[in-house]
Order: C-alpha cells, then structure tokens, then sequence
C-alpha cells in the first residue's frame, strides 16, 4: 500500500502555497480565500471562507449548472411530479435517472415517472422562432399519456435567450386542464454559480406553487417533514424504518420516495427538520414564515448522529412515551452497530480522509469516519455557501455578487388563517435554554479539527497536489474524480451516488458504511498498485505541475 | 431574436425516453482521441459537467472536459472574454499539443464568433499552440453529428495537403476502444503504415499509471493527422461519417475514400477486409480468414437458436444499420430497427437489410416501446437504455454500442470485423439461451 505520511508533520501553510503557487496572480489572489486552514475559537468562531462564487473558465470544477440542481437534484426524486426538460436534447438525457434515487410507489399501479424522462427537444426552428408551441404539445401529451397530477416544466440554457416564458405556458395549459398543477422553473443552467442556484428556484416554485394545496393532514402522531433528504442508495427507507419504529410519523420528505400528495399538505405537520441544509434550508425559513412550523437542523449519517438526532425530534414532542420509545430503539439498534463499529475500528483507526463533495455530506460523512477512528485531513464543498462552512451567524455579513442576485429571494408574510405557532414563544424560550438551536446550523468547520484544509470548489489541479502531498487513505468524491484519483492508486469512495451501494443513513446504514470503508481500505487491490512515490520517491520532484 | 410572427407548421413531437445525447459529447470523445489534447465546451459549465460524467460512467476512465464557463451576463452579451480566460487557463495548466473547442447550444444561441474569438486570442496571446473549432448546436445534430464534425474540423484545421505517402487512414465512427485496437491490430497484420483517427482506445482505456499524467496517455498523434491529406486511400466506416453537416463533407478532405457501414456480419466484413485489401494492395492475412470461416461455422451451429426469433434493434444508426445486415444473415428478424438520427439515407439501407422490419428514424424508447408492444419481440440489441424495453417487455437485452453503464467493461464490447461479430452472436445466442432457461420450470441445463 501508498507509503504513508505522517500528516502531522505537514504543514498546511506549505501546501496551501504550494496549491496557489502554478497560478496566475489573479486566480491565485481568489483561491487563496477559498483555501483556508481551519481554526476553531471559542467553540465556533473560524476563518472567512469565499464560497459559491464562480469557477475559474477553464479550471476543471466539479460543480454542475443549475437545471441540474433544480430538476436532478430537488425535484427529481419526486415519482408522481411528471417532469418536461424545456430545451435541447442532451440535458433531459443526462439527468435522465442519473442520480440514483430510489422510490417505493404505494401501489402496483400508483405512478412512478422517474425512469422516464421527457423533453421537448428543441431544434432548429424552435430555437429561432419559439418553443411555447412545442411545449403546449408536449404538455399535452404528457396529459393525455399520463393524466399526472402535475406537471414540471424545466428550463434549459437556451430557453432563456430565446425568450420563451414557461411560467405564461404553464398557466394556460393549468386552464385547459384545470385538475393537473402545472408550474415552471426558469432554472437556466447560466444561473448562479452551480447547482445551488438551481436548488433555490426549485424551493420557490414548490412553496408557491405545491406546498398548501391542502389542508389535509397525514393520519398518525408526532408529524414531521425531513427537509433535505433525497434518497440516494435508499437512506430515506431506513429512516423511515426508524421514525416508525420509534412511533414518529414523517409527513413528506423533500424529496426522497416522495408523492405529490405529501408536498401538498407538508404545511399541516409540526415540525420541519433539515438534513441537507444548502439545498432546502430556503423552504424550511419560508415554511416557518408563512405557516409558524419551526424548523432545526439534523444528521442522519453516523449511528451517533442519528441517535442525537432521534433524541431531538422526541423531545421537540416532548412525549415522555415517545422519548422513552425513542431511546429503547436507540439502544436495540446500536448493539449491532457497536459490534460491526469496534470489529472495523480496529483496522480502520489512524487511517485519513478527504472529503469533497456535496453542499452537506463534506460534513455529515465525518461523523461516520470519526466514529471508526478515522481522521478527516481536508474537507470542502462543491456548491455551498459561506453559512454552510462557517455556521447560520455569518448570513448577515455574506456579500451578494452578481451571480446570487439574480436568483429570487421571495418576501413571504404570514397566512393570516393557517399560521399557527407550534410551540408558544416561552415554550420556545425554554427549549432554547436548554440548548435546543431553532433554525440553525452550525456548519461544517467548527467541527473540524484545526490545522485542517477546507477548500470551496476543489478542482483537479488541487486534488492531485493534496493526494500528493496527503496521500490519505481514501477520498471521497463524484464519479468525476473517481477514476483520476484511483490512477493514483487511491481509493475513491463516491458520496454521490454511494457507487450504487448503501443505503448509508440511520443505524444499518452506518453498518453498511463501515463495512464498505473497511473493504475498501483492507482489499489487496490497491496494494497491487504501485504508487509512484513508492518505489521512487525523487519523482515527485519531477511532477508536471512543478515544471 | 425571436420572430413570433412566423407560424411553424408542423410541430414536431417531444421525445419521451430518448434514443440520442448531444453534439458536443461527440465532438469531445474526438478530441479524447487525440494525443495531449484538451477538449474546451463553449457554454455553461454544467454541459461540461453532465457529459464528463456521462462519459466517465461508461469508460470508467478519467474525462476532462474544460468550459468557458457562461455566467449570465455572458449569456447575454458574448462569451469572448470566458473564452480567452478558459484557453489562457487550459493551455496554462495543461500545455497541450492540441484545444478542441465545441460550441454548446447556449453559445450558439447567442450567435458567439469562435473562431473570430480564436483568431483574437492568438493575436493577443502569442500562443503557438493550434485550436479546433467545431460548431455542435445541439438543436442541429446529436452526438454522431457532433463526433463527424469534430473529425472533419480537425482534419481540415491541421492537415496539410502534401505527396502522396505510402500509407492509408482509417476512419471510424463512435465504436469501442476495444474496436479500435482491433483496426489497430489489422492494419499491422496487413504489414501496413495506417493512421488511426480518432483514436482513443488508450486514453478512454487505459493502464493503472506508474506515475501521475495530466492528460492520459494515448490518442492519435498531430503529426498523424497532419499528414491524413496525403494518404494513398482512406477507410472510412460508419454510415453516419458519410452525411455532410456543419463543417462540410469528410470526403472533401479526405484522398481516395471508401465510405463503408461498419464491418458486422459476413458481409460487411466481406466488403471491410475486401476494402482494406485494394487499399493495401496486400491478401488478407490467414488469421482473419480463419476468423471468418470460425464465424460461418457458428452461424451454422447457432442457427436453431436464432431461426425466426423478432428482434428490436435501436440506437445509433452506425451499429442498427450494420446489426440489420447481421441479424438477417442468422435468421433473425429485426422487426423494429429505431435510431436517434434522421438520416433517410440510412433508413434506405436499413430498409434494404430488413425488408420486414418497422424503421423508425428520429426515434426514442418510449415510441418505440408503444410500438413493440403485441408484436412479439424476443430480444432487444441495443445500448443500456435499451433495459426500458427489455425490462417492459420482459426480454433480454443484448449490450453494444454506448452509453452502457449498468454492465462492466463497455469500454472492451468488440463489435467490428470478424472477430467483434462472433463476440455479438455468441452474445445473442447466450442471452436467448438463458432466458429461456430462467423461464422455464423443467431446469434445462443442456440447450
Ligand atoms: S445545452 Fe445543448 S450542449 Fe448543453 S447539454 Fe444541453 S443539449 Fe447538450
Ligand atoms: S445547457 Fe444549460 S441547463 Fe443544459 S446542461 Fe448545459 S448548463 Fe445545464
């Protein structure tokens, strides 16, 4: 295996020099605010980090485009939602099933489009004179075919230069078929920086457009939404294994093995929590504006975190029966846990990891590694903000560019007959005294240890001098760095689509995961590569970014 | 930019499940064929993002795909300035011998001068390193018009017209890297000086690395495709090569071609190897007839397998076309033969090859589907999008061409010459094998 490091021994000022060091003064000037040693004061205070600002053209990123934010991301684990791609043909193919959501229809005969994709596939003409006719068509066909419920309609790049309004078509094709909700994302891939713009307008059309339809709440107790949870690899299922087995009632979950029917009356449940913070954090606020439903942070990945979350929601409800129910599962689910846990810590401790992924995972996924012994070296997101790194208390000084103001930020008041505060404000009062932190979160670095890198929007340049110069034990990131980092005879572990395993979420996901990361870091694969500074360590010296 | 008044006639349908990607991944898998070159997508980075990925769930190999990056203002007002930053910042990092630019349909939308924006850049940059354009709107051609241009374009930015050589090119449409070490291995078991373009069958199929490479090792050399003008005959293979698109016609460039459908099935093999040997002026050596004659002998022992059974053959019309002429050469009846493109020229062959077969041009899965159903199909032959058929009908499916992401190793699929055949029949027969083995309860386990 790669002769190891001794990271303690590295510095990071030298590295982060080192990273800066092959560029022009100006992209240098900007990366050097995006790469920062992390520092932890008073339990939360850390460095300044520059997140979600553009990527450098011709800088090889990570990040996707909008569309892919709001149609693959948010809406797309949705099954009874049919989805129309506005534009040319490649972008429907390409997020056409890509991400892995998994679903579990109610029934045999209950709709599931997701392995279906549909596109108006715009040519030419289209192109010169307008696609609204095409869509009208498509619409209709949808309708015809399917009869949905509703109807997404997403636009592409170049639907917004060629001045097509989808909102306009979508409102005439709603009277003509006046019993399907048909609704329109102008979440053009140029939007934003990545696919966090697109998370962003997804958010708003679903909360003007979808949640409150109605009224009708979900029968069973303590009802809640989990915001932000998508179901790749299956995490939603064992989390909803879970909150029943514990006597909890998930309402909707935004948007993992979701249906229609569930968004619409989202606003009747009692509490929100947020899994996935960058991506729903915006509906989770509008939710509590509009409709008084508080709202806390959670994480579901690592046995200890799902325990602490657990014990949260049970004590938002305060049911004494429920926080005994609660811990009595908790304790049933972790003798498992804790036997797979040691058997794999004991081979797995010491070793390190890097994580780059995501707008949460970079961070929920070092929970499970820390709960292995395993240490994370250097972490950061793909499309996340500064809130995300930093914590919730810095939103106030983040510096809106030119890129964020053109995403909508929606004034939402309050509904003057459904507005019910869950909690009265001494209720509230009293919670927070006890620690509780209401719509919030704390973000990723003052979790992380100091003297380590964070880095906003990795790129390959970066990841090869890390590998180099680290040489961690496993990284962690998308399909498009897994086969690069690999030739370096590092293992990659994708968080992405979790390479088609998992689930990785709840209590036999942290199982899973263990397993997988000590099949991974023990196999005698990656011993058959030689890394190159193995046999000769001079070569490094002679590495194509020092020439 | 937008003409309301003009009222479009026919509005054409929206493609459900469709059977095509998009230019500008054909125009980068050109590029990856190319040694040290550096495909640049001109347009938001998330077309840079999806393809990357798209390509790198199917080779499993690293793809790097650069952008220029659009932010919406350069959406509105030209991306020159992106352009200039991302080769400034591509030719910087990677020093390649080669940038490939492929237009997306954002920038093509807006109308953005590339090669104007080239020829600026290199007056301003001194740069000496060459830059291809192609155009590849999407809303004009899919991914097979975007790989036939992207050849065309860097044939005619870097061949030079110079004395005939003593050597030939060979030129074929998006086929495997597998396929393409064994044109490799033909040429040289024809004793003869060939260039292979593109050719990515190491860059998308490569080795673990002994040491860390910025762009992966392989591809067609510059100074190949300098010298493509002046080869004694050119082998060229693939129906889709043969249209004329965006950046002209590849026979305009090319000496002494033999356009030709991709050698699948005797006969195409027959007209390949025949091909081959003209060019050459060289018999064909004993191995391949050895191939052939190991092939004739199992279409003989296969044939109980395959007498009558309706197949449903869909994806890109290079690999239907040919499949066609196969399937009807071992008593299979293609019934539905469905491709992404638009090619009526193709549709003609196709017709020719399967006289009883449904041709469905510009076609996608969902049609495809409505279709097939009632008209008793046993097997599918296709690409892994192909599973939604197959899964709706429950019938095998028979993987070839691309994009498969749901079997390992589509990077080593053979398809072409002799050899390529047999893998596909052996491939046939076992799928019709198994399904019927998994479908009955006696528990054959001789059949
Ligand atoms: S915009 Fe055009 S080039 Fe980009 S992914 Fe979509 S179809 Fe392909
Ligand atoms: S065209 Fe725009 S929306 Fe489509 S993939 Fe490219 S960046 Fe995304």
């Amino acid at each position: 295996m790669t002769k190891k490091v001794d990271f303690n021994s590295i510095k990071p000022e030298e590295v982060k020099e080192e990273l800066l060091s092959k560029y022009p003064v100006k992209v240098a000037r900007k990366r050097a605010k995006q790469i920062v040693i992390n520092k932890v004061d008073n339990g939360d205070v850390v460095p300044e980090v520059l997140a979600n600002t553009r990527t450098v053209p011709g800088i090889l990123t990570m990040r996707g485009c909008a569309y892919a934010g709001c149609k693959g991301v948010v809406l797309g684990p949705t099954r009874d939602i049919l989805q129309i791609t506005h534009g040319p043909i490649g972008c429907a193919f390409y997020s056409w099933l890509t991400r892995r959501n998994q679903t579990r229809p109610k029934t045999d005969d209950a709709p599931n489009f997701m392995p279906y994709t549909m596109s108006t596939d715009l040519q030419e003409d289209e192109v010169i004179f307008g696609g609204e006719k095409k869509l009208k068509k498509a619409i209709e066909e949808a309708v015809g075919l399917f009869h949905p419920k509703a109807i997404g309609i997403f636009s592409t790049c170049p639907v917004g230069l060629i001045g097509d309004d989808v909102h306009a078509v979508a409102r005439e094709m709603e009277e003509k078929f006046p019993d399907v909700n048909i609704f329109g994302f102008s979440c053009e891939g140029y939007k934003g920086v990545s696919q966090s713009a697109g998370h962003h307008i997804a958010n708003n059309k679903v909360f003007t457009d979808v949640v409150g339809l109605s009224d009708k709440p979900k029968e069973g107790k303590f009802r809640f939404n989990i915001l932000g949870e998508y179901n790749i690899g299956g995490d939603a299922f064992e989390i909803e294994r879970v909150a029943e087995k514990c006597g909890l009632t998930i309402h909707s979950t935004f948007s993992g093995n979701s249906e229609y029917d569930e968004f619409i009356s989202a606003h009747t449940a009692d509490l929100n929590v947020v899994m996935c913070h960058r991506s729903i954090n915006y509906l989770a606020e509008m939710m509590e504006k509009k409709f008084g439903i508080p709202w806390f942070k959670v994480n579901f990945i690592g046995a200890e975190s799902s325990a602490k979350s657990l014990r949260k929601i049970a004590e938002y409800f305060g049911d004494k029966e429920l926080m005994a129910n609660v811990e009595k599962v908790i304790a049933e689910e972790m003798i498992e846990v804790e036997k797979v846990r040691l058997d794999v810590k004991s081979r797995c401790e010491g070793k390190t990891a890097m994580l780059f992924v995501g707008g949460s995972r970079a961070h929920h996924y070092q929970d499970l590694f820390r709960e292995i012994g395993m240490q994370t070296l250097s972490a950061g997101y793909e499309f996340a903000h500064r809130d995300d790194y930093e914590g919730r208390k810095v939103i106030p000084e983040i510096v809106i560019d030119a890129d964020t103001r053109n995403i909508e930020e929606l004034t939402v008041e309050k509904d003057d007959n459904r507005f019910s505060p869950r909690k009265s404000e001494s209720e509230i009062e009293a919670y927070s005294k006890k620690g509780f932190k209401w719509s919030d979160y704390d973000g990723m670095m003052p979790e992380m240890q100091n003297n380590t890198l964070v880095i906003d929007d990795l790129n390959h340049y970066e990841t090869e001098v890390l590998i180099e110069k680290y040489r961690p034990d496993i990284f962690c990131a998308g399909i498009k760095e897994k086969y690069v980092v690999q030739k370096q005879g590092i293992p990659l572990k994708q968080l992405h689509s979790y390479d088609y395993s998992g689930p990785y979420a709840g209590f036999k996901g942290a199982i899973n995961f263990y397993k997988e990361i000590d099949r991974i870091l023990n196999t005698n694969v990656f011993k058959l590569v030689k890394a190159p500074w193995q046999e000769t360590p001079e070569l490094s010296g002679s590495y194509a970014w020092t020439k | 930019m937008k003409a309301q008044e003009k009222v479009i006639e026919k509005i054409a349908d929206p493609a459900r499940n469709t059977c095509r990607l998009c230019a500008p991944l054909g125009a980068s898998t050109v590029f990856r064929g190319i040694e040290n070159c550096i495909p640049l997508l001109h347009g938001s980075q998330g077309c840079s993002t999806y393809i990357r990925r798209y390509m790198i769930s199917h080779f499993r190999e690293p793809v790097d795909i650069a952008s220029s990056n659009f932010s919406e203002s350069a959406a509105v007002f030209g991306g020159r300035e992106n352009l200039h930053t991302a080769l400034d910042n591509v030719i910087g990092k990677y020093q390649p011998s080669l940038v490939g630019i492929a237009t997306t349909c954002l920038s093509e939308t807006i109308g953005d001068d590339v090669s104007l924006y080239i020829k600026e850049y290199n007056e301003k940059s001194k740069s000496d390193v060459p830059v291809v354009n192609v155009p590849t709107p999407s809303y004009k051609g899919i991914h097979t018009d975007g790989y036939r241009d992207a050849v065309i374009s860097c044939i005619k930015t870097v061949s030079k017209e110079n004395e005939s050589g003593d050597f030939i090119n060979i030129i074929p449409a998006f086929v495997s890297p597998e396929d393409l070490r064994h044109l490799k291995e033909i040429a040289s078991d024809f004793k003869t000086d060939a260039v292979l373009f593109p050719d990515y069958s190491e860059t998308l199929d490569g080795e673990s690395w002994e040491s860390y490479k910025k762009i992966s090792p392989g591809g067609t050399l510059l100074s190949d495709i300098a010298r493509i003008k002046s080869a004694k005959a050119s082998i060229v293979i693939g129906s889709s090569l043969s249209r004329s698109g965006l950046s002209g016609s590849l026979s305009d460039h090319l000496p002494n071609s033999h356009f030709m459908n991709l050698p699948i099935g005797i006969d195409l093999c027959d007209e390949f190897f025949g091909a081959f040997e003209k060019a050459t002026g060289k018999q064909l050596p004993e191995k391949y007839s050895s191939e052939r004659n190991r092939l004739v002998d199992s279409y003989m022992d296969a044939h109980k397998y395959f007498f009558e059974k309706r197949a449903i053959i869909a994806g890109d019309e290079d690999l239907v076309v040919s499949l066609a002429s196969f399937m009807s050469e071992i008593g299979i009846v293609p019934v539905i033969c469905a491709t992404g493109s638009d090619n009526p020229a193709a549709a003609e062959i196709i017709k020719k090859y399967a006289p009883d077969a449904e041709v469905m041009s510009d076609s996608d899965y969902a049609t495809v589907l409505d279709k097939a159903k009632g008209m008793n199909c046993d097997l599918v032959i296709g690409s892994s999008k192909g599973f939604y058929l197959s899964k709706n009908l429950s019938i095998p499916l028979v993987r070839v061409g691309f994009p498969v992401h749901d079997r390992f190793g589509s990077q080593r699929i053979k398809h072409l010459g002799y050899r390529g055949t047999q893998s596909i029949l052996d491939n046939i027969a076992n799928a019709i094998i198994e399904h019927k083995q998994n479908s009955s309860n006696i528990g054959y386990s001789y059949l």
